[in-house]
């Protein structure tokens, strides 16, 4: 329909994003709505704002922050909104979530939060509640449904009655490889919500999801897994164009099931390994993902990075642009009917820095 | 008092060097094991904590489970440094950067810790030294 001219518009904007350099954010384009309500919105997540002392931080953690937030104010066209993607803070605290909700102040358009373990586990979320509102939410912008899940709440068990004290039951759920931590989920009482919440959208609604872990089971030792994931998929599978972003992983992931896309977004902190870099547990990086290049630690902000996504007539179109890593771009292939890799998708075009050990 | 005990371990030693040396009971090996393990577990301990560091920062924070750590390539070519190197070189450049720490001698027991942890955690994976 339109898509000829909006098209090209927006990869004349793609391409001033390139000149502009790498952009730790991901900036999201709908164009399926027509050209009058074409908008784009940016994603920066995991910044893991740590505290030294008193006014001290983690000045590598901070520069990923500050760096993603100078230039997602300098994307044009301008994004109507961001989303930050959860785990602004390392371990929770005040002095944490104020110092990155301070470097955050400086961006220029509205911006949609998505609870992360890390600012959750210390005091559940109340403090966080203050500065940014509700845990989990949904509103509508231009004709797409989007809906912001808090995916990181577990057992109650494990929560109200197994740690002594709040500090500890933060540390416990900040070690990603802890086996004292316990498994994410969505919960009933969300899920019922999201049941009452989707009932009054159209099926032919393009709907996006936001949500900290994958809503999908890839590894559960580190938590990239969330234990319901199944029944909140079923609440999904009505709809004909279903997204699900999210963070927590901080490396490159893509997947197709049934009608749902997935993708991942990239942390500024750091970037973690593959799952199946640990030679000790199996896990299931979904088949269709093409990983990341190695990172090189040398490099502070290598294989952190920022997604530019098209949602062409209600399917994605990615493209990850990595600091001092391999751009990459993946497009939901019709005729596959899944995300696919532009360039590196077929065994043999993948290159030696794309295997994981 | 000394002297006897003394005397006593001498004629032992020269009791199993001449005669038993490569005799070793179950009990040897589970205590192999055990030591192996304390040291794992230490290791573990120093791996996950923010002790080694200056700034909170712990290794576990980006390598979980020892994860992308690669032991069985090194020594190898670390063409960051352009040199070939073992790998405490290696720990102690995170040392020093991302956990913004002094560096650690090569055989403080600390050093030995975090190398037996990441080995443990790659048990099974054959040897490819030089692999990048």
């Amino acid at each position: 329909m339109r898509e000829t001219t909006t098209r090209r518009d927006f990869l004349k904007g793609a391409g001033t994003l390139m000149a502009l350099g790498t952009l730790p954010v991901s900036l999201v384009r709908l164009a399926f709505a027509g050209a009058r309500e074409d908008f784009t919105f940016g994603y920066i997540s995991d910044a893991h704002i740590q505290q030294i002392r008193g006014n001290s931080f983690v000045r590598n953690w901070d520069r990923g922050l500050a760096r993603a937030v100078a230039e997602a104010n300098l994307l044009n066209p301008a994004p109507d909104f961001i989303v930050f993607g959860g785990d602004l803070a390392q371990l929770g605290s005040k002095p944490e979530l104020d110092h990155g909700a301070e470097i955050l102040a400086a961006l220029k358009p509205k911006v949609h939060h998505v609870m992360g373990e890390h600012d959750y586990y210390l005091d559940l979320g109340d403090y966080w509640e203050k500065l940014f509102g509700p845990h989990y939410y949904s509103f509508d912008h231009k004709g797409v449904h989007f809906v912001v899940l808090n995916s990181i709440l577990t057992h109650d068990d494990w929560t109200y009655k197994r740690w002594p004290t709040a500090e500890q039951r933060m540390l416990e759920m900040a070690g990603l490889d802890n086996p004292n931590g316990s498994p994410f989920m969505v919960g009933e009482k969300q899920r019922q919500w999201l049941k009452d919440d989707l009932a009054k959208v159209k099926k032919d609604t393009p709907v996006v999801v936001f949500s900290h872990s994958p809503i999908q089971k890839i590894y559960k030792g580190w938590n990239f897994w969330t234990e319901d994931a199944e029944q909140v998929q079923a609440l999904l599978k009505p709809f004909r164009k279903v997204t699900v972003l999210y963070g927590h992983v901080h490396q490159i992931q893509y997947n197709q099931i049934g009608n749902i896309s997935f993708q991942s977004v990239m942390a500024t902190a750091w970037p973690w390994p593959y799952p199946q870099s640990y030679a000790q547990a199996e896990s299931h990086l979904p088949v269709l993902t093409v990983p990341i290049n190695r990172a090189d630690p040398f490099f502070d902000r290598d294989a952190t990075g920022w997604q530019f996504v098209n949602v062409w007539t209600g399917n994605i179109d990615i493209h990850y642009t990595l600091y001092n890593n391999q751009s990459r771009a993946v497009r939901f292939n019709k005729k596959t009917g899944r995300p696919e890799d532009s360039v590196f998708q077929a065994i043999d075009q993948r290159l030696p820095p794309q295997a994981h050990y | 008092m000394i002297r006897k005990p003394m005397t006593l371990t001498l004629a032992l030693l020269v009791w199993a060097g001449a005669t038993a040396a490569d005799e070793f009971a179950p009990k040897d090996i589970q205590r192999w094991q055990d030591e192996f393990m304390t040291v794992v577990t230490e290791g573990r301990r120093l791996w996950t904590s923010p002790e080694i560091g200056s700034n909170g920062v712990a290794c576990a924070q980006c390598h979980p489970n020892a994860a992308n750590t690669h032991p069985e390539t090194y020594p190898k070519f670390q063409k960051q440094l352009g040199k070939v190197i073992a790998q405490w070189q290696m720990i102690n450049w995170c040392i020093r950067n991302p956990l913004e720490a002094q560096p650690l001698a090569a055989d403080d027991p600390r050093m030995t810790a975090l190398q037996t942890y990441i080995a443990y955690e790659r048990r099974g994976v054959k040897l490819e030294p030089g692999k990048h």
